[in-house]
């Protein structure tokens, strides 16, 4: 391997005086301090969190709402809800209530899952009686209006056609079924035949029972007087009652089995997704599993992106990520592969996690890992719209801001002995499910070369689950 | 509901604004110092202790239209090389060096520049700019390497471009219609079998071109004191010897004056979808002019007060979402002329693309005739002012919007006046943008559903 040092620098050896050649050590970094959290508790159930922050003349909105439902159409409905929030109130028409947001230099957008549904966004900080206002307006009083509602659901029926053409997409909406099946969490996005079927009263009916007070978190960061905007909060708020939304149902236990391929003729590349359960943030392995997640594949430095990137060109993007929602906490490997290493691609990848749940990291590893997971929290952390969410996430998970102090050092603490730990439990290949989306032609016969493969190849969005598989198989054979 | 029920809010009669007197906008006033180095080196400092994070950047006034002809894509790949090692730094290492400090980075390849990054906790600054000049110096590039980084970017194409419905839709297929030069219409991401044919050759002469000192813009952001972090700039980056700065061609081409039309089938996309390109003026030339056409870009376009989700999503109901953008990834201050004006929309099967542009054209003709509503374009001022707010409250994003204004008109200092300028326009000057969209061949491209179900 011959090196080619480019360019005309090259020629000219940096002599005495020079430039040093030696990396330089990294300063100790003073932490910020930890914010002040003014906090209230609404009658209804409502807390409320304001951090006041000058160096910027906004204020950032983060409202999470909690909101488990069961069923496709509960998925479907929430959507819609979600999309026609802000389509009319008693006061104001769907114009209206955007121009009054763009007018307070605003922006506000909500979103659902199986979890929450949120309201996020920001005004200029001068503004915030007014967004408040119009916030507590929609909570309150939204009406859905007819005349918006039909349009917005077609839209979305388009909407979620394309969604579910997208091979990411697909890919995450499979690995999900096959972890999760009929759960809440078995499903991201509803299909486009159960949003047609959403009327406009099944989302009001929806609204009287789930957007409720109770359970939900505000958070406000800001330049704002903090006991001011907490008054505020409750002058507009502070006679918002509803119901509790039902508790997450159980996670059904992990079925391990062999690697499911989604079928797409002609795809150029194959969408390895792999899964499993994942210890949550109030676990003492904890700390340990963010270490060993961002070891193996969480960050450009990690051994995957070495491995089937840096090394191999297999892949552009390679990762592996946490995710806490309520019900229990998961652990997912993404990779996106040319279809003609898949099957290359897929055994460095059950190498790489065999490795992890066998042997200890180095010492270098791990504390390079712990680093960057110190130095990016204070990152996500060190701007309005990164603090706002932050602590809105941690507030939704029953965790104070004292996580920004408490995080770091048990982060200090982990050894390469607690990090084999929890690798062992959370990454071993044999407690992972696997969902490839891929040309099924091209991949099975590698694939199948290393590991099991499901007898039968299915279309996207018919994943099934593990439980229903023997049925599954039943039909397919007849 | 604990306010009044049912209350008419009271109707007021449309009729033009005429207001003229400029807004006042909240603006940041962030400390911007500059100076450059012996070599050309242009550095740009601003300071901040309110966080402790730094962002370094190194701009190079080079994007995908200067690299040569059969040799589409190879800014992008070459921005992918500058990881790949340097005179002190191995392979892979500038990840590590940078992540073990606590900090993130990349690198973007844009139309006129390519730009290179580090956010860190405060005390990773010194080992930042080591590894920016490091590279600056001399990247060390191997054969092998080199291989690599093909693969690598031929899977990113294939995710973001050849596996997806609407890849590339419409920043790399767009161009081709609404120009006609090579510089202006070709295919930033590269022809698959140009990529291949790139050699080491090619690297050292794109490097000996575009990347002296006296072609870069270096700057620094957040939690330092001034002395301290020139003094490091002057360490690592004083020795990088001068090199001939290269002249930056012209890459203007005529506005046409009759429509062009083009239609592509899309194997994977579920639903049609239209693009339109309009050639807008030269923001360097005449920001407050330009910034009028950014201002109809949120009238048009910014949510569901505007004239387009107003008109074509809730009255038509004939297309599924659209938007209109100031150059070609959506960042009205990161491009030099030519650059267009973007409208894009997905639209149901039922609908047709000339259905859906003659909509279009009402609504434009509405501005231009019709001008603005009352208090239209103030709230469309107080947007734009706190989106540049928040932009800019991040130190990263705070850094990448200074290089490019000093980069493009050296004056990053534009950053605090902004606000002021977006203020100053005026609803006759958004007017006589609609009329000069109206007014030229606008660019289209139909794109066809070839998985509609």
């Amino acid at each position: 391997m011959s090196a080619a040092t480019i360019g005309k620098a090259s020629g000219d050896a940096p002599g005495a005086g020079a430039s040093p050649s030696v990396i330089p050590p990294v300063a100790t970094t003073v932490a910020a301090e930890l914010p002040t959290v003014a906090e209230r508790t609404l009658p209804g159930g409502l807390r409320v969190l304001v951090v006041r922050r000058t160096t910027v003349p906004l204020v950032e909105v983060r409202l999470r709402i909690p909101f488990t439902g069961l069923g496709a159409a509960h998925q479907a409905r929430g959507e819609l809800l979600a999309e026609t929030l802000f389509t009319g109130t008693q006061l104001r028409d769907r114009v209206e209530l955007a121009t009054v947001v763009q007018s307070l230099g605003g922006a506000l957008s909500t979103w659902v899952d199986a979890d929450r549904l949120a309201i996020v966004g920001s005004a200029l900080a001068t503004n915030l009686v007014p967004l408040l206002d119009l916030i507590a307006e929609v909570l309150t009083g939204a009406t859905y209006p007819s005349g918006e509602f039909a349009g917005e659901r077609d839209r979305l029926v388009e909407e979620a056609t394309i969604a579910h053409s997208q091979p990411a997409l697909i890919a995450r909406e499979g690995l999900l079924r096959r972890l999760y099946g009929d759960h809440p969490y078995g499903s991201e996005t509803p299909v486009p035949d159960v949003v047609s079927q959403v009327t406009e009263a099944d989302v009001r009916t929806l609204h009287a029972a789930r957007v409720s007070p109770v359970g939900a978190v505000l958070t406000l960061v800001g330049d704002v007087e903090p006991q001011a905007a907490l008054e505020r909060v409750e002058a507009v708020l502070g006679d918002w009652r509803g119901t509790a939304a039902d508790a997450v149902p159980p996670l059904p236990a992990l079925r391990t089995g062999p690697v499911v391929i989604i079928n797409r003729p002609g795809a150029v590349q194959t969408n390895i997704r792999i899964g499993g359960p994942a210890v949550d943030r109030h676990h003492p392995a904890y700390a340990a599993q963010r270490l060993a997640s961002t070891i193996f594949g969480g960050y450009f430095s990690s051994r995957l992106v070495s491995n089937i990137r840096e090394d191999k060109g297999y892949t552009y993007s390679p990762r592996s990520s946490l995710d806490y929602p309520v019900a229990g906490s998961r652990f997912t490997v993404t990779a996106d592969v040319a279809t003609d290493v898949t099957g290359p691609a897929l055994l460095e990848i059950f190498y790489e996690l065999g490795r992890m749940a066998l042997l200890p990291v180095s010492d270098e590893e791990l504390d390079a890992a712990r680093q960057y997971a110190i130095g990016t929290l204070a990152l996500s952390t060190a701007t309005g719209v990164g603090l706002a969410s932050t602590l809105s996430a941690l507030a939704g998970a029953g965790i104070g801001v004292g996580y920004l102090h408490d995080h770091p050092a048990a982060l200090a603490k982990v050894t390469a002995r607690d990090v084999l730990e929890i690798s062992a439990q959370v990454f071993a290949p044999t407690r992972l499910v696997t969902v490839l989306v891929g040309d099924a032609e091209k991949i099975a016969a590698e694939v199948g070369a290393i590991t099991e493969i499901a007898p039968e190849v299915v279309a996207p969005g018919t994943v099934t689950t593990a439980a229903d598989k023997a049925t599954a198989s039943e039909a397919a054979a007849t | 509901m604990t306010g009044p029920a049912a209350v008419a809010l009271p109707t007021v009669p449309p009729r033009t604004e005429t207001n003229t007197t400029a807004v006042l906008l909240p603006a940041p006033s962030y400390p911007v110092e500059k100076t450059s180095l012996a070599n050309g080196l242009r550095v740009v400092l601003a300071p901040d202790r309110t966080a402790p994070v730094v962002a370094v950047a190194v701009h190079y006034d080079v994007g995908f239209r200067s690299e040569p002809e059969g040799r589409t894509g190879f800014a992008h790949l070459f921005e992918h090389l500058m990881f790949q090692g340097s005179e002190n730094v191995g392979k892979a290492e500038h990840a590590k060096y940078v992540q073990a400090a606590g900090g993130i980075f990349n690198g973007s390849t844009h139309p006129d520049h390519t730009d290179y990054y580090e956010l860190l906790p405060s005390g990773g600054l010194e080992r930042a700019l080591f590894l920016e000049a490091d590279r600056m110096r001399a990247p060390r590039i191997t054969r092998e390497n080199l291989d690599n980084q093909i693969a690598v970017v031929q899977e990113e194409i294939r995710v973001n471009v050849l596996n997806r419905p609407y890849g590339g839709f419409p920043w790399i297929t767009l161009p081709p219609v609404a120009f006609d030069t090579f510089p202006n219409a070709h295919n930033g991401y590269g022809d698959f079998h140009e990529l291949e044919a790139a050699s080491l050759d090619d690297a050292a002469d794109f490097f000996d071109k575009y990347y002296a000192p006296g072609n870069a813009v270096l700057t620094v952001v957040g939690d330092f004191d001034v002395d301290d972090a020139l003094r490091l700039v002057h360490r690592y980056f004083d020795d990088i010897p001068a090199r001939p700065v290269p002249v930056r061609p012209s890459f203007a081409e005529p506005v046409r004056a009759e429509e062009r039309r083009s239609v592509l089938t899309d194997p994977l996309a579920p639903r049609p979808a239209l693009a339109v390109g309009y050639r807008v003026p030269d923001p360097l030339a005449d920001l407050p002019t330009f910034l009028a056409y950014d201002v109809l870009t949120h009238v048009l376009s910014a949510g569901d007060a505007s004239r387009l989700e107003r008109r074509l999503v809730q009255k038509d109901r004939s297309v599924i979402g659209v938007s209109t953008y100031l150059g070609t990834f959506g960042d009205p201050f990161d491009q030099r002329d030519p650059l267009l004006l973007t409208l894009e929309a997905r639209h149901p099967a039922e609908s047709t693309p000339d259905a859906v542009l003659a909509a279009v054209d009402e609504e434009l003709d509405r501005v231009a005739t019709d001008g603005l509503q009352p208090g239209e374009l103030a709230r469309i001022q107080a947007r734009i002012a706190s989106g540049l707010l928040r932009e800019a409250d991040d130190a990263l994003g705070r850094a990448l919007a200074l290089a490019t204004f000093e980069l493009h008109r050296g004056r990053p200092e534009l950053i605090n006046e902004l606000p002021a300028v977006v203020g100053a326009v005026t609803a006759e000057s958004v007017r006589a943008a609609a009329a000069g969209l109206r007014s030229q061949g606008r660019s289209v491209l139909e794109l066809r559903a070839g998985a509609a179900s």
